[in-house]
Formats: C-alpha cells, structure tokens, sequence
C-alpha cells in the first residue's frame, strides 16, 4: 500500500459509484487492547461483504484521510485512512495505519465478493 | 517421550508465541506432532513492520509464515480448519467439540495443548480451549490424554498459582527462534529486540538465550 492520493482515490470512488459493490469495513483496537491497558476495553466492528449501492462517494482531509459513501437511504463512512492500493483484482482497498504500522481501520470495494 | 501431541489453537503464531518452546522440546524428544489450526489469522491488525501485507494478502502471507514456523518447531503433520478469524465464538459450539474429538479418535493423542480456559484473553482462544477440555471430557476416565494448558490474561496467577510443568528448552532455542522469526508479519518488534541482544555483549545474548531455554504451562485439572 501507499500514502493515499487523494485524487486518485476520488477518481476511484466516481467510478464505482452506481455499481453494487461489496464493502469490507472495519475499525478495531485489538482484542488484546484491555490486556495492556486499564482504560482501554477491546472495541471494534466488522462488515464483509455487505453489498451496498452508493450515489456518492467522497474522500477529505489530508495526511488522514476520510471517505463517506451516501446512499439512497443512509451513510457509510471511515475515518483515519492513510493508505491506499488497487490490487490484482482491481479492488479499491483503504486502510489507517496507527505509528506502529498496525492496521486500525479499513474500507475496501470490491465488484466480486471478497474471499471468506 | 509422548505417543502423541495434539496441538490446538485458532491463529498462526498462536503455537509459537504461546507455547512454541514446549513444542520444539517434545519434537526434539521424538514425539509425532499434529497441529490444528483453525484460522488463518486474517484480522490480524499487525502488518509487518513497516507494513507489507494489506487486509487482502494478508491470510496468504500468514500461511506461508506459518508453514515456515511449524518446519522450524519440528511439528510433522499440520491440519487447518479453514475457520474465519474472530467468528469462532459465533458458530455453534459443537462444531468445534465434534472437530477436536474426531482428530483424538484419529491421532490417539497423550498429550494435547492448547490455552487454559478463562485465561487466555481473546475470544477465539477461549472458544477452542473450552471446546478442547470438553471433547477430552467427553472420554472415559482411563482414556484422557493430559492437556498442557498456556495462560496469559490479567493475574491469572493469583487464581490458577503457578505454573506446574516446567520444560528445559534450552537444546531447541534456536528452533523456537526461527518460529518467532517466520512469523514475520507478527513479530518485527520482538525480533528485532532479540536480534540486538542476540548480537549485543556476552551478557545480554545469554539473557536473550535464557528466555527462550525454560517454557513454563498448566497441567488442566481435568
């Protein structure tokens, strides 16, 4: 993956917009997150292959970035992305990356189902 | 000298950061070793350091180093379940009695280990810790194998004492090393810790050397 253009990402998401793709969506701060820490309690969510139709998609911010997707009847968004990359697959795949390179949340597209 | 050691656990590396000395001494004594292993620890938030695996590539990359890690143990026969990370607790619980209780069937096993039940922190280590102590309960009395059991949650000591099985490892050390070193995605941090101790003054190589020469784990009062 690479530090997010956000241009590029935007032209990315322009394309898919209309198109039933599926999402992975994801934020997580670890199920070890209590072990280390009294204040912290593991908390995370999780969508794979949720399939969803969207009538525009936009990234902002700079360095971390956000992207919401609207649709007909409702939003989809995840903040704190930092990187970017379209695989072989030709899937759009959107990460946040925390300073030790662990991953903290997710968004990807995908016009085929993601592998289970 | 075991007839048989089952392992039990749900992610790559989970055999190696947990009890990977403990494997590395009974391979090392010439006991046949089966691994099951039921994800492909595809949520895993660590991606190499600095990251080289995405959400996507990352089940891949982990059964690679997976496979790395179970020639360095000495582990011969290694089955994967083919589970999704992080879901174990949401399938039904038989499920998992049913797998275990058939490889015991198969393998005849003397020894299993796995994590110590309400002590080993994520959900998907208890779910299979439980289902293991379940399908060994389900044998009569007389046919149990013993189970090893690894524990690591917040003061665990204070309940379950200390640990009762103490095993020198220090003739499989560096085997136990090469594991934690194939699972690269996982371990950069602790690796690189090692590596400058290993590297480092007399002292301090004979410190990072005894850390991995003694693994310490539970007996399960069945």
């Amino acid at each position: 993956m690479q530090p997010i253009q956000r241009q590029e990402v935007q032209s990315l998401l322009d394309q898919f917009t209309g198109q039933a793709v599926y999402i992975h969506l994801e934020t997580t701060n670890g199920a070890y997150a209590g072990l280390h820490s009294e204040s912290a309690t593991p908390v995370g969510a999780y969508i794979r292959n949720g399939q969803v139709t969207y009538t525009r998609g936009t990234i902002t911010g700079a360095g971390s970035y956000r992207v919401g997707l609207k649709m007909e009847n409702g939003w989809i968004y995840a903040e704190g992305l930092t990187d970017w990359e379209v695989d072989d697959a030709g899937r759009l795949l959107l990460a946040g990356h925390d300073r030790e390179g662990r991953l903290a949340v997710a968004l990807e597209l995908s016009l085929t189902p993601f592998v289970l | 000298m075991e007839r048989q050691v089952l392992v039990v656990f749900p992610h790559p590396d989970d055999e190696t950061l947990a009890v990977g000395g403990a494997i590395a001494y009974h391979a090392h004594a010439g006991s046949p070793i089966t691994y099951a292993c039921f994800t492909l620890g595809q949520m895993g938030r660590n991606m190499g350091r600095p990251f080289f695996a995405n959400r996507e590539t990352l089940p891949q990359i982990r059964e690679r180093e997976l496979r790395t890690a179970v020639q360095a143990l000495g582990i011969g026969d290694l089955r994967m379940l083919g589970f999704r990370d992080k879901t174990l607790e949401f399938e039904d619980p038989k499920t998992f009695v049913t797998i275990i209780s058939d490889l015991i069937a198969e393998l005849n096993p003397s020894l299993i280990i796995t994590y110590y039940p309400g002590y080993c922190v994520h959900p998907d280590h208890e779910t299979l810790a439980a289902a293991t102590i379940e399908a060994v309960r389900l044998l009569p009395t007389g046919e149990r194998p013993r189970i090893h059991c690894q524990a690591f949650s917040k003061g665990h000591e204070r309940d379950l004492g200390k640990r009762d099985v103490i095993l020198d490892t220090s003739a499989v050390w560096e085997h136990w090393y090469r594991a934690i070193k194939a699972h690269k995605t996982q371990t950069a941090a602790r690796v690189e810790a090692l590596e400058t101790s290993l590297n480092g003054s007399d002292e301090d190589r004979m410190d990072a050397i005894r850390s991995l020469s003694e693994q310490k784990l539970y007996t399960y009062p069945l």
